[in-house]
């Protein structure tokens, strides 16, 4: 994006108006995906980890298991099969981040809260179909993700995609 | 339709088992969908497009897999299983398998 630029600059000298507006277009539009990506990204993000807290908190007196057997004590009936999903997507800053973050290694902060709230948000969606369902169980919950937003452009949308199932059951 | 992702179905007894089903779909996302993802991957927050994209599919793999069973004569499903692969750039397979049974309820001891 950056790189024409300078070139630009040297090569026509005389029009001081048209390197200006390069200048502007080249290094500026960057610059502000960068602070309005950060900043907006960071709104929403703030915004869907309060909203998930309070949803959390209607859902967290459904009992959650990865097992497929139930303690023999429990006496349930009604099982339905119960699913949810979220695509997550990333914004022009984590992406930024991540990328110079490949340069070096590491953890990647910015895209482990993505991935972390993909999946609050599906287990949330999955809760709430087994809620409609009258179930206050959820057994043998499996997890997945899937890859429907890759292959964008030529580096491909950063998103995080989770497919979240389980076996909802009204329990006695 | 019972359909349940664990081996036996609480509270059911199987009676009879009729063999593996499957479903499966391919989806393409279509350009207006990409553009939208697009910007949104610019601030950040929720693809509703691709969500609603990947609901829609495995709905439809797993109704294919429900009228497979259906033909089979079975009235349960048991040990469902999802999985994905992406065939080409832009193209993903949904794909639904379990294991068809005739099921019954179970009598209710004491």
């Amino acid at each position: 994006m950056v790189r024409p630029s300078w070139l630009n600059l040297r090569c026509n000298r005389g029009n001081s108006m048209e390197d200006v507006i390069a200048l502007i277009v080249y290094l500026g539009l960057p610059v502000i995906f960068l602070i309005g990506g950060y900043a907006i990204g960071k709104t929403v993000e703030n915004r869907h980890f309060r909203d998930l807290e309070r949803r959390e908190e209607i859902y967290k007196r459904i009992v959650r298991m990865t097992t497929k057997r139930i303690p023999s004590n429990w006496h349930a009936n009604d099982p339905i099969l119960v699913q949810g999903q979220a695509v997550i997507g990333s914004d022009y800053f984590k992406t930024f981040a991540s990328q110079i973050r490949n340069l070096f290694g590491g953890r990647v902060r910015s895209l482990e809260t993505l991935m972390e709230r993909a999946r609050r948000e599906a287990m949330l969606r999955m809760l709430e179909e087994a809620r409609e369902h009258g179930a206050n169980a959820v057994i043998n919950i499996r997890e997945e993700t899937s890859t429907i937003g890759r292959g964008y452009g030529r580096q491909g949308l950063a998103s995080a995609e989770i497919f979240v199932y389980g076996t909802a059951l009204k329990v006695s | 339709m019972l359909v349940v992702n664990t081996e036996y179905i609480p509270g059911y007894q199987v009676t009879q088992i009729k063999g593996l089903v499957q479903g499966n779909t391919i989806r393409a996302k279509n350009v207006g969908r990409d553009i939208m993802a697009g910007l949104k991957n610019l601030v950040g927050g929720e693809l509703k497009g691709y969500t609603e994209l990947l609901t829609e599919s495995r709905r439809e793999a797993m109704q294919r897999m429900l009228n497979q069973a259906q033909e089979l004569g079975a009235n349960a499903v048991v040990n469902v299983r999802f999985s994905t692969s992406s065939i080409t750039q832009g193209a993903a397979e949904l794909y639904c398998y379990g294991t068809a049974v005739v099921a019954q309820p179970q009598v209710q001891q004491g």
